[in-house]
């Protein structure tokens, strides 16, 4: 299993952990050259979105890296990532790759004051450890998408075939049933 | 489950990593920094360039001109309180600011303390000249570093002997043996187990980003390759003949790094660049400011 790391801002090196602790290959996404090589699987890790939406566009990985989503290769956004995913965001004129039949709120819990922790549930692997960071939530969900999440009322994480978003961080807490659900149920 | 704030701070600056921090006077500059890629906007009156040539005591900025910039953009933005002045980041906490920066580019409040970070939920950067004040300025609660450069002077000088200095000793630590760390703890006057820490995994507990003095694209591609984390990037911006190309460019130096080619390109065209003053040409060093 060879994963590419959208690398071109945020924490991507946590994913790169991660996923090498779980077997998986990892190699970093920083330009346009990076992605001929094989790749069975994308993450986008947590960053600013506007940062790396911005630069998917400007160094010509945006169509390319949506084209691969449409045509089923497994991603996994986590934060940032699942703005980037998002069809829609919420008061906002932008979409990136806009490939998950979803609405996502940025800086849907404020500042940075408003960042947490908590412990839920997720669909398929049991209580986990949630970090959330400045993060979004998914403010509406289309039939196309199910929820895995929940936490304060609030959807968390959702899949929608082989794309699998979390609003919180699992690469930050040092829990990786998310990554292994991710490698044993997404990609399989 | 109990909110880890200092977890989440550092988690904060974890997101920022591979990025650039602009340093921004008015809304109309935020909103350029942030179209032309910045992670995150460093919100002050001044910008370090023109505190320098002002003189004078250099203070927290107007709460409301803050706001203001908060306003207009969606990303973290950061503000600059006087080292030691606990009630400058007291009023910025109640703004809900996103990282103070406890920065000796301001006139210093105390000569002898630094804040107790530790009191604050908002995350604190600090700067740090080696990695003694890098460790004392962790164990007093920063959750980001940054190099102190020599901020204002278009030189890259300092953060680039900072940088060096602090991965020297971070290399040097990780090669000694158990009772020699002992002694190192006590050398830096820094925690045992923050040395400890920093020899095992060959890093600072966290993020570290450079600053001052970066004005061009191979600036910030130098100080990645030196092992920084991130930029910031002050007067070099907004000092320059075109900033939203020059801010662009330095963004995706950041990423790119490492492709020679790449960076050739990004150099290109840029305009003029802030004319910057030498190290040996300016009486204030700030760098010395907080230790």
């Amino acid at each position: 299993m060879r994963v590419g790391v959208l690398a071109l801002q945020g924490a991507f090196i946590e994913h790169e952990k991660m996923l090498e602790s779980l077997g998986a290959e990892t190699f970093e996404i920083r330009q346009r050259r990076d992605i001929d090589q094989s790749m069975d699987a994308i993450v986008l890790p947590g960053g600013e979105s506007t940062v790396m939406g911005k630069l998917l566009n400007e160094l010509d990985l945006m169509n390319p890296v949506r084209d691969f989503i449409k045509s089923g290769m497994p991603v996994f956004g986590t934060c940032a990532g699942l703005i980037l995913l998002a069809e829609k965001i919420y008061d906002d004129k932008a979409v990136h790759i806009g490939t998950m039949n979803i609405t996502a709120r940025r800086n849907a819990y404020g500042r940075q004051l408003g960042s947490f922790n908590a412990k839920e549930e997720f669909k398929g692997i049991g209580e986990i450890p949630m970090a959330f960071i400045r993060a979004p939530y998914i403010e509406e969900i289309g039939e196309k998408a199910e929820v895995l999440a929940v936490c304060e009322g609030k959807i968390v994480a959702a899949r929608q075939d082989k794309q699998l978003v979390t609003a919180f961080h699992p690469e930050l807490t040092d829990d990786i049933s998310v990554h292994k659900y991710f490698l044993e149920e997404i990609c399989r | 489950m109990a909110n880890n704030r200092y977890e989440l701070n550092k988690e904060l600056a974890q997101m920022l990593k591979g990025g650039v921090i602009m340093d921004v006077t008015t809304p109309e500059q935020a909103k350029i920094a942030e179209e032309a890629g910045a992670c995150a906007v460093m919100a002050l009156e001044r910008i370090p360039a023109d505190i320098r040539a002002a003189g004078g005591v250099a203070r927290m900025s107007d709460p409301k001109m803050i706001k203001g910039i908060q306003e207009a953009v969606s990303i973290p933005v950061m503000a600059k309180c006087r080292i030691g002045h606990f009630a400058e980041a007291q009023i910025l906490q109640a703004i809900e600011i996103d990282y103070i920066d406890e920065s000796e580019v301001l006139s210093p409040a105390d000569d002898k303390y630094h804040i107790d970070k530790t009191k604050f939920d908002v995350p604190f950067v600090c700067g740090a000249k080696d990695l003694g004040e890098a460790l004392r300025r962790i164990s007093e609660g920063a959750s980001m570093i940054r190099t102190k450069g020599e901020p204002g002077t278009g030189d890259v000088v300092q953060a680039v002997r900072h940088m060096r200095m602090m991965q020297g000793e971070i290399r040097r630590l990780s090669s000694m043996s158990e009772d020699e760390l002992y002694q190192a703890a006590k050398d830096l006057q820094v925690d045992y187990q923050l040395v400890k820490y920093v020899a095992e995994n060959k890093k600072l507990p966290v993020v570290n980003f450079a600053a001052g003095g970066v004005a061009t694209p191979a600036d910030a591609a130098l100080m990645m390759q030196l092992g920084a984390e991130g930029v910031f990037v002050g007067s070099g911006i907004f000092k320059s003949g075109n900033p939203a190309k020059r801010a662009a460019a330095i963004v995706k130096a950041v990423t790119n790094f490492n492709d020679y080619k790449m960076l050739a390109e990004l150099s290109e065209d840029l305009g003029e660049a802030m004319v910057g003053i030498n190290e040996q040409e300016i009486q204030l060093l700030m760098a010395e400011r907080g230790k």
